[in-house]
């Protein structure tokens, strides 16, 4: 698409095309606006205020307007970090941090305070720990960038916490009623299945019904403690995790992009890619269908059967039994009485040299896999 | 897919068949979901059963089981009646559209509603949708193809696409919504008796003797092989005598299993080759542990032909070893030297080999994975195919006949069964059933009933029900609800303790060789 035209950032001169919001411009350039509620992909934003810029230039004189939801235009001379964004950007962190149990960032204040608030909200939790999202938190990020303490957090304000369902935590004591859960499920998974009212200040989102399918694409876009994988809910800190490996998922042919997180050379939390095909989405059994990676029922050693019961062997043998048994029906039956079954599970490698064993080993063209079944 | 997944939010009218999208396919389903919340795209469902993205449907027809060349022929007959097909299209890229004619002529909207139980007004209707759509995109799975008819099914929809110009466009496309992460890419190797790499048949000399000459080999077999349909009914004659089998549990997803037990049996020799002791392997003389896709190297090719990276992330467990490696072990022990150093080297012959890959490497899918065909290193990749020209030049009009499915209800069995998936479990179940999670949400198997059946059965929701057909019996909870429309009943086919291909008809397509899963007669009756 053709440029529209310039647009000034911070005294710099930027192109910018039909429907690009200022945020557009600024991430496509480098240019580090924060967000909370915004949502990629989502079009409902600009609930949380974070993104403010300060917008001179126009009839009205200068103005405060969203970056997210305000559209790139000619005349405007943005300021992302004058003093009175970050006055008003802070403000808006402050409302969030009051609105629950954020116990992040009290500290600083007197120390009664500080440890009637932490008890209050570890009680409601039943543990002796920090917030389950301690480190990976952005409205914590944004609360230590900007230098925001909580002030009028409620310590005894009794908060629902639906732990019923069977993938995932959601805890109202840490929502700050974004609307990122509500478009993730709404607008970009369309499962339709969380019902909120946006212009309804004291709703909040009830819980997950019958249209839920666990996707947990809710609990990928939470930016906060509000909605957290149970297996990782006070079990999973941010820096115990050693790696993040992205790989392609292995059950249906949609081929999702998955970070898979591994500790101790065990996956313990799967997230979704923001590439195609699937841009950060995923289904049930990718995002929490995980745990046969290493499961205990795995096969671990070479077995041979012997008498109708298996023992386990070593590869040498099972190998040289195989190679062995297969080499003999070869050689007095030719190769059109055996077959090899390959496989849509495992890679391209593996099945290209599965047929290539059949065809210049075996010398058949008896290979087949489960395609039609 | 002629077509990638994203283009399923850019069509005007999407026609699902045969597949349940939002549980077997969910993130795909989100294409198509949006287009409809964003796009005021159109979705059409034909369905037996009232799946749940019949909820965001234009409209949803139900057809009688198995009757899909008799709706798509009835759609055809309306659009060529009523002129909305494409004629620019059908003259300049297409033949055999006289053929195409004569065959759905005598497929009027009332001839149709015999056949298939959809009114005549609701296919006069369908038709005109799609006809008159900017773009169309069929999406179907193996309710198409799970036929005796499966082939022609799925030419059938190929029909109704070219006839409307859909074929080669963005938002259209004949996409066929691939069920097994990787099995897009095992048909691509040459895992199927009849092809090497790329498709490239096995009865062409010259084909063959490239690759004998780039595997070091002589005397490969330029005849036909055999499909596993007919493998496993061959060892149980006595005729076929060993198997070696990587990643695959027939004994839970091949039809009539009771059957397929005992050609397993009747083998001289069968190596399974799994990450875990599934009922397969369990017959096995040996059973070799192989590592799971978290902990190899390598690639896959998704439903759209995108070849992406899979990355190692853990040790496999124990002794296990790759996939390949053991592969490689085997072949060298039997006097062909098979090495390989790594993954990436075995791609690299993969590329030298098989056309449409053939400008592909491990560098160029880094970041982001590329369509097929793509047979040069500076080839970008081909997201949509036949664009401008079929790959064959002219597409081709197949004018094909209604035939009913190989096994009706009668007295003894009176019912249709029909089998498919939910999304908590994942084919046999051998890796989903280990997530406490989804086995708490679909921890055993059902069988879901009509509430006219139920009455007249005198089955409650929550009963246990026996199923039987001519092949086994088994036992599942009853879900009593309205999906399936009186007639009919669904069962999952997951569960190994309740295994639904005890009662699959083992009936083939004659052409690819597929088991009509989808239609089987039984009866049911409540558990003492």
């Amino acid at each position: 698409m053709k440029s529209k035209g310039n647009i000034t950032i911070n005294g710099r001169s930027f192109p910018f095309r039909e429907g690009q919001t200022i945020l557009d411009v600024a991430q496509a350039n480098s240019l580090d606006i924060p967000t909370l509620c915004y949502l990629k992909r989502a079009t409902s934003n600009g609930g949380c205020g974070v993104c403010v810029v300060e917008v001179a230039g126009g009839e009205k004189g200068v103005q405060m307007l969203r970056a997210c939801e305000t559209p790139a235009d000619v005349w405007m001379n943005v300021r992302t970090e004058s003093p009175t964004v970050i006055k008003a950007r802070k403000e808006a962190i402050q409302n969030m941090l009051d609105t629950g149990n954020h116990n992040c960032a009290v500290c600083g204040t007197s120390d009664a305070a500080w440890t009637d608030f932490q008890l209050g909200a570890q009680k409601s939790d039943e543990t002796t720990d920090l917030c389950p999202v301690w480190g990976d938190c952005r409205l914590q990020d944004l609360a230590f960038k900007y230098q925001v303490q909580g002030q009028n957090i409620p310590s005894d304000k009794e908060y629902p916490k639906d732990l019923a369902n069977p993938f995932f935590v959601r805890d109202y004591s840490r929502c700050i009623k974004c609307g990122r859960c509500e478009a993730a499920c709404n607008e970009v998974q369309v499962n339709l299945a969380i019902d909120w009212n946006r212009n309804d200040k004291d709703a909040s989102y009830p819980l997950a019904n019958e249209f839920c399918v666990y996707c947990g694409e809710c609990v990928q876009a939470c930016p906060v403690g509000a909605l957290v994988e149970k297996d990782v809910h006070y079990s999973l800190r941010p820096w115990e995790v050693d790696k993040k490996v992205r790989t392609t998922c292995s059950y249906c042919g949609v081929g999702c992009q998955l970070e898979l997180h591994v500790r101790d050379n065990k996956i313990v939390k799967v997230e979704g890619v923001d590439a195609a095909p699937n841009y950060g989405s995923l289904c049930v059994k990718g995002r929490f269908g995980y745990h046969f990676v290493g499961h205990p029922d795995r096969i671990t050693s070479p077995l041979i059967k012997e008498n109708g019961k298996f023992r386990e062997a070593s590869w040498d043998e099972a190998l040289d039994l195989a190679a062995k048994r297969f080499s003999e029906i070869r050689e007095k039956h030719g190769g059109d009485v055996m077959g090899v079954l390959t496989s849509a599970r495992i890679s391209n490698e593996e099945n290209y040299l599965a047929q290539k064993f059949a065809r210049a080993v075996l010398k058949t063209n008896n290979v087949d896999h489960c395609a039609r079944l | 897919m002629t077509n990638p997944i994203g283009d399923v939010e850019k069509a005007e009218v999407i026609l699902i068949t045969g597949s349940n999208t939002t549980e077997n396919h969910p993130v795909l389903s989100t294409y198509a979901k949006r287009a409809v919340k964003r796009n005021n795209a159109k979705i059409i469902v034909v369905d037996p059963r009232q799946i749940p993205i019949t909820k965001l449907a234009h409209k949803w027809l139900r057809q009688n089981l198995g009757t899909d060349v008799a709706w798509i022929n009835g759609l055809m007959h309306v659009i060529i009646k009523e002129n909305l097909y494409d004629k620019d299209y059908v003259a300049n890229r297409t033949e055999g559209f006289e053929d195409l004619k004569a065959a759905v002529e005598k497929f009027t909207p009332q001839y149709t509603e015999e056949i298939t139980g959809i009114p005549a007004k609701d296919i006069e209707e369908t038709a005109r949708i799609f006809a008159k759509a900017k773009s169309a995109s069929i999406c179907y799975a193996m309710g198409i193809t799970q036929h005796i008819c499966g082939t022609d099914n799925v030419k059938s929809l190929a029909n109704l696409s070219m006839l409307t110009g859909n074929l080669g466009i963005q938002g259209g496309g004949v996409n066929p919504l691939r069920g097994q992460n990787n099995v897009q890419g095992a048909c691509d190797m040459g895992g199927l008796p009849n092809v090497f790499p790329a498709y490239q048949p096995v009865t062409n000399p010259d084909v063959k003797a490239r690759l004998e000459k780039e595997w070091g080999v002589s005397g490969m077999s330029g005849n036909l092989g055999l499909p596993v349909t007919v493998m496993l009914p061959m060892a149980h004659d006595g005729v076929f005598k060993s198997l070696y089998i990587i990643g695959e549990n027939p004994l839970v997803s091949d039809p009539d299993l009771n059957h397929a037990e005992k050609c397993l049996e009747h083998l001289e020799f069968l190596v399974v080759q799994d990450i875990f002791m599934t009922e397969t392997a369990a017959k096995a003389d040996v059973v070799l542990p192989s590592a799971c896709f978290a902990e190899k190297d390598g690639t896959f090719s998704n439903t759209e032909r995108k070849v992406q990276r899979v990355r190692k992330a853990v040790d496999a467990p124990g002794d296990c070893k790759q996939d390949w490696e053991i592969t490689c072990e085997i072949a060298s022990r039997m006097g062909y030297e098979m090495k390989y150093d790594n993954p990436e080297q075995i791609f690299d012959e993969i590329a030298r080999v098989t056309p449409s890959y053939g400008g592909l490497s491990y560098k160029r899918i880094d970041k982001d994975g590329l369509h097929w065909p793509c047979p040069a290193p500076d080839h970008p990749g081909t997201p949509i195919l036949h664009k401008g020209q079929f790959t064959r030049g002219k597409g081709l009009f197949h004018g094909i006949d209604f035939i009913p499915p190989a096994e009706q209800p009668d007295e003894e069995y009176p019912l249709y069964l029909t089998t498919g998936r939910v999304i908590y479990h994942y084919h046999t179940g051998t890796m989903t059933m280990k997530s406490e999670g989804l086995n708490a949400a679909a921890p055993e198997c059902f069988v879901e009933v009509s509430p006219e059946d139920a009455a007249s059965y005198g089955i409650k929701d929550g009963d246990k029900v026996h199923i039987a057909s001519r092949r086994g019996e088994i036992t599942a909870v009853a879900r009593v609800i309205d999906m399936t429309g009186p007639g009919t009943v669904f069962l999952p086919f997951h569960y190994a303790e309740a295994a639904a291909n005890k009662l699959t008809n083992a009936a083939l397509d004659p052409v690819a060789k597929i088991p009509e899963f989808k239609v089987c007669a039984v009866k049911i009756a409540k558990a003492a």
